[in-house]
């Protein structure tokens, strides 16, 4: 390899590099470019000048209250959606289900995770909104009025109950392969060592998915803290979470200073990008024992 | 035992799901007083608004599509054949869009490309509608350069590309009548998942003031009390129709190659 001479290879590898360019040039105009502006925005007044008034600004007690509605939403509406459907896919993968039902569970949770939005709204106010059905049959039969036991679509609760039906979904399809992952061996290893089910599960399983199950915690959080749509359509501008304070911004309904919306996005990217950032390295992890 | 508890543990996350569809089909069809009809569908295709933001979105989700295999194919072609060290820093890029919430990749647009800016694309409506589309084009990467990349690796994209260059193709034939055909069923499924997402996008439309079919179906919602809920049973159904056209394409093509 060495006697081969390094003028000719030198010049092909600058034509390879021409492949990438258009991709390269996309990602950085309408991804990169976008998102740094934001972040240095965050940093500057109207004069561009580097200041940290902006970020200062973020911790008002309205908007810092936005941030901790929005996290307790994100982190109520990942939980559950981690605890139901990791029962449900552990239903269908080791439960001793008939196996038909898998690809329907598995096709179901691919449309059910890609129906966010403005409809899933209508959805849910359908069901559990003032006259949906839900709440009318929940009267009707047992005399329960939800709005007078203080329940409303438009509250902490309505919105955790509406996220958690995109987030269940998107768990049954991350978590599956993993809970294919589990080798039926050490299941019968740990029976021939005197294992109960739930010690199986407590010592063996559960160490093995943990990181999995934390991943994927960390990407339906970042996935719940930035939907707009759904919250939205559901409470117009009357629910102040973080996505609808700066989706109010950007239209230009409130707050006075342009430089508060760069810091408020910048404060969107800081969560996301943590918690992405812990769904990778976690990922990481766990792929060397599920292979 | 066991089993009666996944029972149990699947009929309450399917009843999580089906319960509100029903919630929804039963409220859009519940229009006339005491009984079932289709009043609101009928309203709803009646609107001239509807056949127009919603023939917007199918519009804009077509070209997002053909951008997208443009742009993605040769590209996750390209990284595989010949720039493989750039692989994980490309795949880094394309996960992006999941990290960084849509809202904010809208407003750095806003930003970015006002009619004061060096590329003021929002100036004019065709700069806008571009801008739109380069947008869905982001939301749509991750899924859309997952799909291909999977599909590359199940083809020897090595000797394929050598034999067509031996035979005399350039890149182009290569990379049109070669990979793609060889890629379909993965493109298929990228493009089918692309359609779903644009078609009930909302956020970057409403925010780029575009005529879009989300933000048709907010303003609906806000508006309407039936109308909103028989458009969000047509949108539940273009999911639902994207998502088993995928399945259909993948097994089709499981049973091709098992034919063969």
């Amino acid at each position: 390899m060495t006697a081969i001479p390094s003028a000719p290879p030198r010049r092909r590898l600058s034509l390879t590099w021409l492949g990438i360019v258009p991709f390269a040039v996309f990602a950085l105009l309408f991804l990169i470019l976008p998102t740094m502006n934001i972040v240095l925005g965050a940093f500057r007044n109207a004069a561009g000048e580097v200041t940290f008034d902006n970020i200062r600004g973020l911790f008002t007690t309205s908007i810092l209250n936005s941030y901790w509605i929005s996290i307790k939403i994100s982190v109520a509406s990942s939980l559950l959606g981690c605890v139901i459907g990791f029962g449900m896919a552990a239903a269908v993968v080791l439960g001793g289900l008939p196996r038909w039902i898998r690809s329907p569970v598995l096709t179901f949770s691919g449309v059910a995770s890609n129906f966010a939005g403005v409809p899933l709204a209508f959805a849910f106010m359908a069901t559990i909104g003032p006259r949906g059905l839900l709440t009318l049959w929940l009267m009707d039969q047992f005399g329960i009025n939800l709005r007078a036991e203080g329940f409303t679509i438009l509250s902490f609760w309505g919105l955790t109950i509406t996220y958690v039906f995109f987030q269940i979904p998107l768990m049954i399809l991350i978590i599956t392969p993993a809970l294919d992952g589990l080798k039926r061996e050490w299941k019968e290893a740990a029976n021939i060592l005197g294992a109960s089910g739930p010690q199986f599960w407590r010592m063996v399983a559960l160490p093995i998915l943990f990181p999995s199950l934390l991943g994927t915690f960390a990407l339906l959080f970042a996935n719940a803290f930035g939907a707009v749509a759904t919250a939205y359509a559901l409470t117009g501008s009357s629910m102040s979470i973080v996505p609808i304070l700066l989706f109010a911004q950007i239209r230009g309904d409130v707050l006075q200073d342009p430089h508060l919306g760069y810091a408020l996005a910048f404060g969107m990217i800081v969560v996301t990008g943590i918690a992405n950032g812990i769904y990778i390295w976690l990922r990481v992890r766990s792929e060397r024992w599920l292979k | 035992m066991k089993r009666l508890f996944a029972w149990l543990m699947l009929a309450f996350g399917m009843a999580y799901f089906i319960l509100p569809l029903v919630g929804l089909t039963e409220f859009s069809l519940s229009m006339r007083r005491g009984e079932y009809s289709f009043d609101a569908y009928r309203a709803v295709l009646a609107d001239p608004r509807f056949r127009d933001t919603f023939s917007y979105s199918v519009v804009m989700a077509l070209v997002t599509i053909a951008f997208g295999i443009l742009l993605v194919v040769p590209t996750a072609y390209w990284v595989r054949l010949k720039l493989p060290g750039l692989r994980p820093y490309v795949e880094f890029v394309t996960l992006l869009p999941l990290v960084i919430p849509a809202i904010v990749i809208v407003f750095g647009y806003i930003r970015l490309y006002n009619t004061s800016s060096w590329l003021p694309l929002t100036g004019t409506t065709t700069g806008t509608n571009l801008l739109l589309m380069f947008g869905y084009a982001t939301l749509s990467l991750p899924y859309m350069y997952r799909a291909v990349d999977t599909g590359l690796r199940t083809i020897d994209v090595a000797t394929l590309t050598e034999a067509a260059q031996s035979l005399g193709a350039g890149w182009v034939t290569i990379l049109a009548r070669v990979i793609l055909p060889n890629v379909l069923v993965a493109v298929l499924s990228g493009a089918f998942l692309t359609f779903a997402i644009v078609i009930g996008e909302f956020t970057l439309a409403a925010l780029l003031n575009r005529p879009a079919f989300g933000p048709y179906l907010q303003l609906m919602g806000a508006n309407r009390a039936y109308e909103p809920m028989a458009l969000a049973v047509i949108a539940f159904g273009i999911t639902w129709a994207c998502m088993g056209l995928i399945q259909l394409v993948t097994r089709f093509s499981k049973h091709t190659k098992a034919a063969r």
